[in-house]
């Protein structure tokens, strides 16, 4: 019954939309897609031009938003830990340092913190003409950070192959032993194995890489590889404000291992690091996991929030596309079907993991 | 545990398709609406100099807010009852649809998808624009045909990204954009260094220009890039309404021409002449026929004034914009403000 009362209402919903829009003359549907967008986008991680289509500018925006989620969670992760675990030492200076840094991040907007990163930190960089100059390679202006960019030359390709292959098999060879031989001392062996590999195909197929530097034209550092501020900033504020909640679900985690198991590790006299590795982290972990995959949701969710300086985002290019195109209703929708595919998919992702490590402690 | 967050999820979504329509079908006439709520909900930008900006006090001024105050006065004799809405360009079509405001007066550009697909009718154009670039005098840009390879500061939600892109292309020259959502985070990336270009109306780019903390580091380019036909939109299907917003800015323009003003209008009823004895509502109903009384467009010109006046105290001589009338001075004076007969 409850099946038919919501395709009912769901159904006059969205008749009721449609007939509305109709007699407001407002075009629907997806055929805008279709359609040449004819606007520029800053950061595209696959070719873009204005001739190509709302669909590839919406794909566009997409993978800017993985990106700078992803890059966040992996460093918001590291630091969190490092924050949690800092924050459990017995040395005063350091647990109060860890304290205030979480109390003071966790307690300030987001918004406040992406805005005091792109206004006062990034836009008082120099100019691009007197930029901040490493080694002639790589410079610091207020338009990014302009880095080598990795040339691909002839054979990258079979060398790339050969990389691959060779820590493949390295992998497979580990597991292997480990099964096999569980007290072979093979550890010398693996690195230099995968250092042989790689040179060796170097010097077969005479390097093909080159790379190429920025150099400093009329406008801007162009020739290598650009790191947006907007991205930057965008990514410290995320990184900074998700590592203080990290940090706390890291402590509260490591502070629900009984008391016990630290006791009975000391007995047995495994030094501190020890014990933190091999006994308090894996069982932290069956607290931290799930809380970890809400401060990931909140990451991808809060990566919006970049709209507000300009990084071309989801909700940025959206944006763009809904005022261009009118299409409020249809945007609006793919805005929601995104967002929840990519945070199911990361909570699926997170439970399976979690159920894996359960299965491992018990 | 899933099937139950996608029904949870479902139940949200009719909640607010549901919100959605109500508004919607709830709206009747405009003009009935208006006067049932008191005051006018009028959409405005949410602050560029000449057209509306609120001051220190919080009171907005501007062509735009006193197009707002015209239609104020026609429809309550009080030009003080407007609610004034500040949009960004962004969510203006959007309120604008779902009936948030009756009226978008937001120096927006009249072009034919808006009309076409957004379910908007545009009334009249009160600003004849064009886009324009701002540059800082260091870079040595005398044109824009100079600017291959600089970073462009702009708002989106406007006209100005995708004629960017056109002219860009059309003499292949090459770009960034940065995309701010709104007019004033623009203008600080760009005062900041991070763009090596602003562009937006040429209205716009002097107004911000001159909120600039060193505005003569900065040159306007010659060139203008499109056509900015600027005017207030209404939606689409409400005649009765969109004869109100159109034939206000009309009587705005008559008045000029027939040299009515705040000043002499207490004489001009005095007058002899039949153009003005219509326009004043002395002769004929004319003003019944909007749905109004006789004396609207006296009551418009005595409480914010005539066209002339409007665009002198925002934009022109009397404004620190200074905006010479151009293109937007009467046609008998050469350029295009030109309105249909009152009659």
């Amino acid at each position: 019954m409850l099946a038919g009362v919501l395709f009912y209402g769901l159904y006059s919903a969205f008749a009721n939309m449609s007939s509305n829009l109709a007699e407001q003359r407002i075009a629907s549907g997806f055929g805008f897609l279709a359609h040449p967008a004819g606007f520029g986008i800053a950061q595209a991680l696959i070719p873009w031009s204005e001739a190509m289509t709302y669909a590839r500018a919406y794909l566009v925006g997409l993978l800017n938003t993985l990106l700078v989620s992803l890059v966040a969670i992996f460093f918001s992760t590291i630091l969190g830990f490092f924050v949690g675990i800092i924050r459990l030492t017995p040395n005063w200076t350091l647990s109060q340092l860890a304290k205030w840094y979480v109390e003071i991040v966790r307690n300030l907007p987001l918004l406040f913190q992406i805005l005091f990163w792109y206004l006062a930190v990034l836009a008082t960089m120099p100019a691009p003409r007197s930029a901040i100059s490493i080694l002639d390679v790589a410079f610091i202006s207020q338009r990014g950070i302009a880095l080598p960019r990795l040339v691909y030359g002839d054979g990258a390709g079979i060398w790339l192959t050969a990389l691959v292959l060779a820590v493949g098999c390295l992998f497979l060879y580990r597991r292997w032993s480990k099964a096999h031989q569980p007290r072979l001392k093979r550890g010398w062996f693996l690195p230099y194995a995968a250092v042989a590999t790689v040179l060796g195909a170097w010097l077969i197929i005479d390097s093909p890489f080159s790379f190429a530097i920025p150099k400093q034209e009329r406008f801007n550092l162009t020739g290598g590889l650009t790191i947006l501020p907007e991205f930057a900033a965008l990514l410290i504020a995320l990184t900074v404000y998700s590592s203080a909640f990290i940090g706390e679900i890291v402590r509260a985690g490591i502070q629900a291992v009984p008391k016990g198991q630290v006791e009975a590790g000391r007995a047995l006299g495994i030094g501190n690091s020890l014990l933190l590795r091999f006994i308090v982290i894996p069982q932290a972990m069956r607290i931290i996991i799930p809380l970890l995959t809400s401060q990931y949701l909140n990451i991808i969710k809060n990566s919006s929030l970049g709209v507000t300086i300009g990084y071309p985002e989801l909700v940025s290019v959206g944006g763009t596309m809904l005022n261009q195109t009118g299409q409020a209703i249809e945007v609006v929708g793919m805005w929601m079907m995104t967002y929840l595919t990519i945070s199911l998919a990361t909570s699926l992702f997170m439970n399976w993991y979690n159920t894996r490590m359960a299965l491992v402690e018990r | 545990m899933f099937s139950r967050s996608i029904k949870i999820f479902m139940g949200g979504v009719i909640a607010a398709a549901a919100a959605l329509t109500h508004g919607a079908l709830a709206a009747g006439p405009t003009l009935q609406k208006i006067k049932e709520r008191g005051e006018l909900a009028c959409g405005v930008s949410q602050g560029i100099g000449g057209f509306s900006m609120p001051d220190s006090s919080g009171k907005w001024t501007g062509l735009d807010v006193d197009f707002c105050r015209a239609i104020a006065a026609a429809v309550f004799n009080d030009a003080s009852k407007v609610q004034f809405v500040a949009l960004s360009a962004k969510d203006r079509f959007t309120a604008l649809q779902s009936g948030s405001v009756d009226l978008l007066s937001r120096n927006t550009t009249w072009t034919m998808s808006r009309e076409t697909t957004l379910g908007m009718s545009f009334a009249v154009v009160n600003f004849y624009d064009g886009q324009g670039l701002l540059a800082n005098k260091s870079l040595g840009v005398a044109s824009v045909k100079d600017l291959s390879g600089a970073t462009v500061c702009l708002t989106s939600g406007t006209t100005h990204e995708m004629n960017l892109a056109d002219y860009f292309r059309t003499y292949d020259l090459k770009y960034e954009a940065i995309v701010f959502v709104t007019a004033d985070e623009t203008i600080k990336a760009f005062e900041s260094g991070r763009c090596d270009v602003y562009t937006a109306d040429m209205s716009a780019v002097y107004a911000q220009k001159s909120k600039l903390k060193q505005p003569d580091d900065y040159a306007v380019l010659p060139e203008l890039i499109s056509k900015e036909p600027l005017g207030p939109a209404v939606r689409q299907g409400d005649a009765e309404w969109a004869n109100i917003v159109k034939w206000t800015h009309f009587a705005m323009v008559n008045a000029e021409e027939f040299g009515v003003n705040h000043a002499n209008i207490a004489e001009m009823r005095k007058s002899q002449n039949p153009e003005i004895r219509r326009l004043l509502g002395l002769e004929g109903n004319l003003g019944e026929t909007l749905g109004l009384s006789n004396d609207w467009a006296d009551r418009i010109v005595a409480q914010v004034g005539n066209y002339g006046e409007v665009f002198e105290a925002n934009l022109g001589a009397q404004s620190p914009l200074a905006i010479k009338r151009g293109v937007n001075a009467l046609w008998s004076k050469g350029g295009l403000q030109y309105a249909p007969p009152m009659r």
